[in-house]
């Protein structure tokens, strides 16, 4: 079986306040701080993206383990904004962390849920035997159109697992994968901001999938959400993921650990890997952690992890997500902001 | 003339429905009112809808719905009189039944407004309104009846507490109602506290987007025996009056002459007062618009409408119940259906169907669907023996 061998985040010192979005588009600010459980975002500074945060997160994860990158067979990074529409954000990764030239190499696409798409594919590779060390990053510099909902949780960070064949400091006990054809939210070709269906992203769509896949993952392990330690789920807000937990029989504390989007906004690709790496910071030995991701169009991927007695040992190698989350942040307000995300079209 | 009798009705329950269309919505209606009515065939249909070819890209809904209810090759018509179709519907069927042309004529409503996005459904509202003078310079519903709550306040000392008081008293009414599709209590903090979306109004103070449709049947009053069981409701009086679509065009943008018409009409064909009517179901799109409606209907002094929810007057048991059934504010609001879905639930509540909201002794019913900004009323009065 299949375990994490390492892991790591990273998270842009930026961060934009909800009050300050709001404030210039005449929103009602207290209502999304409420309603949607938000409070703050992180935003990228303009020479950082996908393969940038995605490097940062790779060399956190390399630290932690110690293993020797060019003994990583494969590397999968799943984003939606991906620099470049042809050309892999992996092979500029890969060559950064020195895992070239022996390795497979793919970017991954699938809404939010790409993240843990690589990291279901190189668990599967692993187990296998085909690959010794897989790479599997989630990472986003997430896109959300001027004024609309999303630019209030829209937001960047990376998370990235080595994956190995021995127990390393989480085992992976269980897999399931869930998805249907339902269409929630799209962005196509030139577009630069995707576009959602509103209230149809929430029950049809993300609690359908989530809790789809995690009624299949409870049945299959035979467990019940009183035998986690901890659970994540994806955080498109601060609601849904708490929401979804609680329908599930999860608790609050279960859940807390892992809720990183009421300061840190969706990273999409990126935020159920991040808040299982905030869950390994503080997990102890035997905890078993319970995740699920979601991505629109629609589908989720399940996890049943155990950790080890290796964990603690080397998580302090590298910088705590909680850390990066809640330190040396920068505010900045929206002129900034739009600057940064290259939202001011400059004309030629 | 014949007299008519409402010999049966349905509706199921209304929401977010992401997984039904339009017609399936309407067939499971129509089928539960032929199967409460215990009837064996429809001989005539008319289906009141707002605005399918907006919501949903379908027109030609009599063809669609007679054809998938099973019941073609029955003449079938759609019936568009914005917000007030349903009403308009079910008068249709009636005068099809007075005059004589058929004996069970079925009066439905549909809407299915959740295919679009929030944008989408407020354009294909919008619609309802004066396009040249009101919609083309930015005004939507909400700011139109805020517009009207606003007059209310200023002329007569209506307060913001008063207007939340009739979303407490809707929600605690939709709370007792399984079809409803926000069936549960709110208290005034959270009405006023809730998300502002055209002050005064906030977001508790509006009936919400809603996938929905309700039916009825109707038949001669003394051919109620051929067909059916049931208890029959007798219809007392249908009237219609329209007013000016454009709210600006008004004298006095805090009365709704169009109801008041209607409801006059309705009173005299009936030979009835407001004071002989046990229970009624209003039209509140918005919390002013059931404060205007229960005062131009002569439930309450002109004005003197404002504190009617918060004194426990229009609660059920109290003087004149309004909107039993939550109104169009708890039970939800899909537009062309909701006049036809007053008249199912007068027809429950005449018939001692109603369970945990059912108004004690109710004879006399009355129903008043309306359309835009009051642009058009639709009244019935319906009483059992």
């Amino acid at each position: 079986m299949a375990g994490i061998i390492g892991y790591g985040a990273y998270v842009p010192r930026n961060r934009i306040k909800v009050e300050e979005i709001a404030k210039v588009w005449g929103a009602d600010a207290p209502s999304y701080k409420k309603g949607l459980m938000l409070r703050e975002k992180s935003v990228p500074s303009p020479d950082q993206d996908v393969i940038t945060m995605s490097v940062e997160a790779s060399r956190n994860a390399l630290a932690r383990c110690g293993i020797d990158p060019s003994k990583i067979g494969a590397v999968y990074i799943g984003s939606e904004s991906h620099p470049y529409a042809v050309k892999p954000s992996g092979t500029v990764v890969a060559e950064a962390i020195g895992a070239t030239p022996d390795c497979h190499c793919v970017d991954f696409e699938f809404a939010c849920k790409a993240g843990s798409e690589a990291m279901f594919v190189t668990m599967g590779l692993v187990d296998a035997g085909a690959i010794e060390y897989g790479l599997a990053i989630g990472a986003d510099t997430s896109q959300g159109a001027p004024g609309d909902a999303l630019e209030y949780s829209a937001a960047a960070g990376a998370a990235a697992y080595i994956v190995g064949k021995a127990d390393g400091v989480a085992k992976v006990l269980y897999t399931h994968s869930f998805m249907t054809d339902t269409p929630d939210f799209w962005r196509r070709e030139h577009m630069h901001y995707p576009r959602h269906a509103g209230r149809f992203t929430g029950e049809p769509a993300y609690f359908k999938h989530v809790t789809g896949c995690a009624k299949a993952l409870l049945e299959k392990s035979g467990m019940e959400p009183e035998d986690f330690a901890y659970a994540v789920f994806h955080q498109p807000n601060g609601k849904f993921p708490m929401r979804v937990g609680k329908q599930l029989g999860f608790t609050k504390e279960q859940i807390e650990p892992g809720w990183l989007s009421p300061t840190l906004g969706n990273t999409y690709s990126g935020s159920s890997p991040m808040g299982l790496t905030a869950t390994l910071d503080i997990a102890a030995p035997g905890d078993k952690i319970f995740m699920v991701s979601y991505g629109s169009g629609a589908g989720s991927d399940g996890f049943v992890f155990e950790v080890t007695d290796e964990l603690p040992k080397m998580r302090e190698r590298a910088p705590f997500t909680r850390t990066q989350l809640d330190e040396h942040k920068n505010y900045i307000d929206y002129g900034t902001y739009t600057k940064f995300r290259k939202k001011i079209r400059k004309g030629e | 003339m014949r007299d008519v009798a409402v010999i049966g009705v349905g509706m199921t329950k209304w929401g977010e429905l992401w997984e039904k269309s339009l017609r399936d919505i309407f067939v499971e209606s129509a089928l539960e009112a032929v199967n409460d009515a215990g009837v064996d065939k429809i001989e005539a249909m008319y289906v009141g809808c707002m605005t399918s070819g907006l919501f949903v890209g379908q027109e030609h809904l009599g063809s669609l719905l007679s054809d998938y209810l099973g019941m073609g090759p029955i003449p079938a018509l759609r019936v568009e009189t914005a917000c007030a179709s349903g009403g308009a519907a079910f008068r249709s069927a009636i005068f099809d039944v007075a005059c004589g042309a058929h004996d069970v004529v079925l009066a439905g409503g549909v809407e299915k407004m959740t295919d679009v996005g929030g944008d989408g459904a407020t354009f294909a509202l919008s619609t309802a309104a004066d396009s040249e003078y009101e919609v083309y310079n930015g005004v939507t519903f909400p700011g139109l009846y805020a517009l009207m709550a606003v007059a209310h306040m200023d002329k007569y000392g209506t307060t913001r507490e008063q207007l939340a008081a009739v979303s407490v008293k809707n929600h605690a009414n939709g709370s007792k109602n399984p079809h409803a599709q926000y069936p549960f209590e709110v208290d005034v903090d959270r009405v006023l506290n809730s998300v502002m979306i055209a002050d005064p109004l906030t977001i508790l103070d509006c009936s919400p987007i809603t996938d929905g449709a309700a039916a009825a049947i109707v038949c001669p009053l003394d051919k109620v025996k051929d067909y059916t069981k049931n208890q029959p409701v007798k219809v007392l009086a249908t009237a219609h009056a329209t007013d000016t679509i454009a709210l600006h065009s008004r004298k006095d943008i805090a009365w709704l002459s169009a109801v008041e018409k209607a409801g006059a009409d309705a009173y005299k064909q009936a030979g009835l007062e407001p004071k002989d009517i046990d229970l009624v179901e209003v039209h509140d799109c918005f919390t002013i618009a059931e404060i205007c409606v229960i005062e131009a209907l002569g439930f309450f002094e002109r004005g003197k409408g404002g504190p009617s929810a918060e004194s426990g007057e229009t609660a059920i048991g109290g003087r004149i119940p309004v909107n039993a059934s939550g109104g169009l504010k708890s039970k939800g609001h899909p537009v062309g259906a909701t006049g036809v879905a007053q008249i199912v639930e007068v027809t429950k509540q005449l018939r001692g169907e109603a369970d945990k909201r059912q108004v004690e002794n109710a004879k006399i019913g009355m129903t008043q669907n309306m359309g835009g900004t009051g642009g058009s009323s639709v009244v019935h009065i319906f009483g059992v023996e």
